[in-house]
């Protein structure tokens, strides 16, 4: 595929994902700090998005399948899910894990239970869409531009 | 790493202000690191309280005889929510300390609650940041940082 063609489908690529609320303005702010010293500082921050929100998600599914829930330890999951969803501009994982910490206030186990699945959803939308661009990355690299971040 | 104190071992070119940034979430502490790099700020990070004690010579241990030394940092970042130790009870222990009170703290979270934000400034924070950090708070923090050395 010709590089322009590549190029100008990232640029739509990208737009989608923030009109579609996937991503906000703090997304940007990632990329501005992306320089020649640190060229993959996005991919590598998004990565360990990925990890901690895998590990997270595993530890609130093993926390809300306890006899006695800790809802306390389980807003302390979200909270964490929160922040980093936040901190990436992935607003959507960050908007459910609002509702989620609500209720565990209320200490509901099913509103608990919805909203896990909820935020497992956002997330993996949100992988999948990043992944998806970051390949168009790679493809754009090597088809001999620059990269667009 | 033990998942301790990351040092930034940079060659110091010039007078590079030295942060110490504390934040028990990884993610931030990768962006609050390199938003303040960005701003050629020598960035060391901590993931608790604790540690950020022990590396100011604060630790439990004490074995730092600290008298009349300046303090190796020139700024310290904390989040206000940390298990454990909370950013508001870890700028009270520097607050305490002859060695420590007079570097500033910056308090950051990503909740806005008043009492939460006039609580620390009273307990003598220089700022409360609200989070996410953008590069345009880091380079606020850099001119006060600048000014502060005359």
């Amino acid at each position: 595929m010709d590089l322009v063609k590549l190029q100008r489908q990232w640029v739509d690529y990208r737009a989608s994902l923030y009109k579609e609320g996937f991503l906000d303005e703090q997304f940007t702010q990632l990329q501005e700090l992306q320089d020649e010293n640190n060229p993959d500082f996005v991919v590598e921050v998004v990565s360990l998005f990925f990890e901690d929100s895998e590990r997270l998600l595993n530890e609130l599914t093993t926390a809300l399948e306890q006899q006695s829930i800790d809802f306390k330890r389980v807003d302390a999951h979200v909270h964490q899910l929160k922040g980093s969803s936040s901190s990436i501009g992935a607003q959507r994982v960050q908007t459910s894990c609002i509702a989620f910490r609500n209720y565990c206030e209320e200490q509901n186990v099913e509103g608990c239970l919805t909203c896990l699945q909820q935020v497992r959803l956002e997330y993996s939308l949100v992988k999948t869409k990043l992944e998806y661009m970051f390949q168009l990355e790679q493809q754009i690299l090597s088809a001999g531009g620059s990269s667009p971040m | 790493m033990d998942g301790g104190c990351s040092d930034d071992v940079t060659v110091e070119i010039g007078d590079e202000p030295h942060v110490l940034a504390v934040d028990d979430n990884l993610i931030d502490r990768k962006l609050v690191e390199k938003l303040l790099k960005n701003s050629s700020c020598k960035v060391t990070t901590a993931e608790n309280g604790l540690r950020a004690l022990e590396y100011l010579g604060l630790g439990s241990d004490k074995r730092n005889t600290m008298e009349g030394t300046a303090s190796k940092v020139n700024l310290i970042i904390t989040d206000y929510c940390m298990p454990g130790m909370t950013g508001y009870e870890l700028l009270k222990k520097i607050k305490e300390s002859s060695v420590l009170r007079e570097v500033p703290v910056v308090i950051m979270s990503s909740e806005n609650v008043p009492t939460r934000i006039s609580q620390c400034l009273q307990e003598g924070a220089q700022m409360f940041m609200l989070k996410p950090l953008k590069q345009s708070d880091v380079k606020q923090l850099k001119c006060y940082l600048m000014k502060c050395r005359g």
